[in-house]
């Protein structure tokens, strides 16, 4: 065969493999992810988790009217292909994805959304998914209006009314099991407590990739129960399991040096640390204690005493960043960039201290009755970390002439003293924040039971606090985008002048991802590591 | 022969420690942030840990801490148990069947969960001196049962000895029956329980330490120091972050295990 005939063959071939490499299938299908969970899970039941584990099971076998693209952190149509926000956010319409099938086969219409969103509203069942939907009084309605719309009403109006249907995993109203059949990648196979959780491909998933093939491409994934991280990290690096998420700084320095390509600094996270001081006014704090909390200017002086850069390089080796606020650089939507951290200035420090009536005498600093300025800081115990930032921290306030004294306590002490007989002076903790302001609510709201400072209060109890409720409410409330925004700026404005919250540090998302794996997205909001878990394969086939 | 060495050997270990002002080349807490996780080297013999203090001074100040707390603790559990010892001894079956009892509750809860429990009721603004006596009273108070019960039951065999019976016909008060011929009788039972509890206390203290709840930051410890072992994969690149304090831990239980008997145990 001459090269002239032999070139329109060629000229096929490459134009076929060219399409195929258009396409982007995977290189192989089907094979086991694994990767490990720290606890059992509470639950199965995807409208009752409030744990990370039963969170990690729900997100892989629940599937939902919409999803929220981690990399993007747009919203994407999943089982409604599109939607409308009625009442000025009070209702939504969703239109149903036609021709998909529950795991057990049982066709998905809108009276399942109908029956899933009564069920979620059930009071008997004590959904936390319906406190998302119910920001007043009143019913969760869903009223079907063709088997393929349905509307949902709320009591008020909720903005981002949408966003709020990504994590209710959809339910078949017709499925006798419990949990009831599902419309997620997976579908839970096994389950052996203290051991592991196996999930089987969901065959019937509605999913298909741009060549049409049925996703998810793996077949099933391995859910370690695994409380030792260290155990967690031998195994990933024997390439037992793939995935390691929320790795700890230390151990992702070693794994950079050993296999450089496994682990990813996704940059800030949403996660950060922080200190708050007891401002309760019926805690049984001495009297002087609680007004030196309720200082502002103390507060400050406290802030601008903390060198947020070495916390930074020496406890989290440069993987976080300064924190200037309640929202990271991570949650690029809502950040107000205006806001600049908060600068290590002692002299600055000693200078509020001063115009707060503090003095020094000798090198300790007395507050105006001539009481040196001692405190303790309750943290929970086990924390290296913690226990690391806390040293520094007490190091950095001695140069001021205030005594720390650090208290590592067993989190469930912790937990009753700061929430419920508020025995405590000063706390640190970490806060893991979701993107939405509307998750905030619990926390900025003076009413909310997270106004960590001072919670439950029947009224706002200063002219800032009040504020920040109608901030929050005005925000919640609001259709137009740039009102949200522009109430959640001033939330964070309030929350830097104000320092009812001290922000330490901002996190980085710290992951490892084997190798071995394709399709690979890792991001900063959670789950980060699988969040498109139905488009993972392995680089290598490993048959179906 | 071996018991002495075993005694010098101890007690040079616990100069060490009481000498650490004068012979660790940084203060315990003091942070060089500018050198955090060096390599040993003449300015830092042991390297650095994350915060830039040198490991060297802070296993000298560790050592100090952990060899005077758990003799201390020691003592504690000995004194509880001998009081409770010579209380049922002479209050009567009904309260000695009360002690038994609550000795046996002791024995049958975790300790760990009631230190935690304990712990997390003090007072919260202790300085690190205040936390090293708490975290001792409070091993020694909870760990007293094993040493009540073999205290309790030497006791009442020498209330049924032969001279005891005498000293009560001579009309010897209980307070002289007590110091002048029970304490005798019974004194090679506590100093045997004594050095049986010291290396329980010291690992006692370790553990506590190890879950953040023992001797508080800045002060080390041996069980603080230990909080290292969280990385232990990491420990091969840098064996000099835990095999002193390994050695030396190995060493002190080691030696107080010789200590009773004058023999390896």
């Amino acid at each position: 065969m001459s090269i002239r005939r032999l070139f329109p063959l060629l000229a096929l071939a490459v134009v076929l493999c060219a399409a195929a490499a258009t396409v982007g299938g995977p290189p192989g299908t089907g094979g086991e992810l694994r990767f490990a969970v720290r606890a059992e899970p509470k639950t199965l039941d995807p409208h009752v988790v409030v744990d990370e584990p039963s969170q990690v099971v729900a997100y892989l076998t629940g599937g939902g009217l919409v999803r929220e693209n981690r990399l993007t952190q747009e919203l994407e149509p999943a089982l409604a292909t599109h939607w409308r926000v009625l009442e000025g956010g009070a209702a939504i319409e969703f239109t149903l994805r036609q021709g998909v099938r529950f795991s057990d086969g049982a066709p998905f219409t809108a009276e399942d959304v109908a029956f899933t969103i009564r069920r979620v509203a059930d009071p008997a069942l004590h959904s936390p998914l319906a406190e998302t939907l119910r920001s007043g009084s009143g019913a969760i309605r869903a009223e079907v209006k063709s088997p393929t719309v349905v509307v949902v009403r709320v009591p008020n109006r909720i903005a981002n009314l949408a966003g709020m249907f990504d994590g209710i995993a959809m339910v078949s109203s017709k499925s006798k099991t419990n949990p009831p059949a599902g419309l997620g990648p997976f579908v839970i196979a096994e389950y052996k407590p203290a051991s592991h959780l196996l999930l089987r491909r969901n065959a019937n998933y509605w999913k298909k990739d741009a060549a049409g093939r049925p996703l998810p491409y793996l077949d099933s994934i391995r859910l370690d129960i695994l409380a030792n991280r260290e155990l967690e990290m031998m195994r990933f690096r024997k390439g037992e399991i793939h995935l390691l998420n929320g790795l700890e700084a230390e151990s992702f320095d070693r794994f950079a040096k050993e296999t450089p390509g496994a682990v990813r600094d996704l940059g800030p996270s949403l996660d950060s640390e922080q200190i708050w001081f007891n401002q309760v006014p019926t805690a049984p704090i001495p009297a002087y204690k609680r007004e030196w909390f309720r200082n502002v200017e103390f507060r400050r002086a406290i802030s601008a005493a903390i060198n947020r850069a070495d916390l930074c390089r020496l406890v989290y080796r440069g993987h976080a960043s300064p924190a200037d606020g309640p929202v990271s650089p991570g949650n690029h939507a809502w950040i107000n960039t205006k806001l600049k951290p908060a600068a290590y200035a002692p002299q600055a420090a000693r200078e509020r201290l001063a115009k707060a009536g503090f003095r020094m005498q000798g090198a300790t600093l007395v507050d105006s009755g001539g009481r040196p300025v001692e405190f303790s800081l309750v943290t929970n115990a086990g924390s290296k970390i913690r226990e690391r930032t806390a040293a520094l921290i007490q190091q950095d306030l001695a140069k001021i002439g205030i005594k720390l004294n650090v208290v590592p306590m067993d989190f469930p002490s912790l937990i009753e003293r700061i929430m419920r007989t508020y025995q405590y002076e000063a706390c640190m903790l970490g806060q893991i924040a979701d993107p939405d302001p509307n998750e905030m609510m619990n926390v900025w709201r003076s009413s909310a039971a997270n106004h960590q400072w001072n919670p439950n209060q029947k009224k706002p109890e200063t002219t800032w606090e009040a504020e920040l409720d109608r901030l929050m409410d005005e925000q919640a409330s609001a259709v137009d985008p740039k009102k949200r925004k522009a109430a959640y700026d001033r939330v964070q404005e309030i929350a830097a002048d104000q320092l009812p919250f001290i922000y330490l540090v901002h996190k980085n998302a710290l992951v490892g991802v084997s190798p071995s794996l394709w399709n690979t997205k890792p991001a900063v909001l959670r789950p980060q590591t699988f969040w498109n878990v139905d488009t993972l394969a392995f680089n290598a086939p490993r048959g179906r | 022969m071996l018991r002495w060495s075993a005694v010098a050997a101890l007690l040079a270990i616990l100069a060490a420690g009481l000498f650490a002002n004068w012979i660790a080349p940084h203060g315990y807490a003091d942070q060089d942030r500018e050198s955090p996780n060096l390599s040993p080297s003449r300015q830092y013999p042991l390297g650095t840990d994350e915060l830039g203090r040198d490991r060297f001074s802070r296993l000298l100040y560790g050592t100090r801490v952990s060899l005077l707390l758990a003799p201390a603790a020691a003592a504690i559990s000995i004194a509880v148990a001998v009081a409770l010892g010579g209380f049922t001894a002479y209050a009567g079956a009904g309260w000695a069947r009360a002690s038994s009892l609550v000795t046996d509750l002791m024995l049958s809860l975790p300790t760990i969960l009631i230190l935690l429990t304990v712990r997390a009721m003090l007072p919260l603004n202790v300085s690190a001196l205040a936390s090293i006596v708490i975290t001792c009273v409070l091993i020694g108070a909870l760990n007293y049962p094993p040493a009540a019960r073999v205290i309790g039951a030497g006791v009442d065999a020498l209330l049924k000895s032969d001279f005891i019976l005498q000293a009560r016909a001579t009309g010897q008060s209980p307070g002289r029956i007590l110091i002048r011929q029970l304490m005798p009788g019974i004194r090679p039972v506590l100093i045997a329980q004594f050095w049986l509890l010291v290396p329980v206390f010291v690992m006692a203290e370790a553990n506590l330490s190890l879950l953040g709840l023992g001797v508080s930051e800045p002060m080390p410890s041996w069980g603080n120091l230990l909080r290292e072992l969280e990385n232990y994969s990491a420990i091969p690149e840098r064996p000099w972050v835990l095999a002193p304090l390994g050695v030396l831990m190995v060493t002190v239980l080691c030696l107080y295990a010789i200590l009773p008997s004058g023999e390896p145990a």
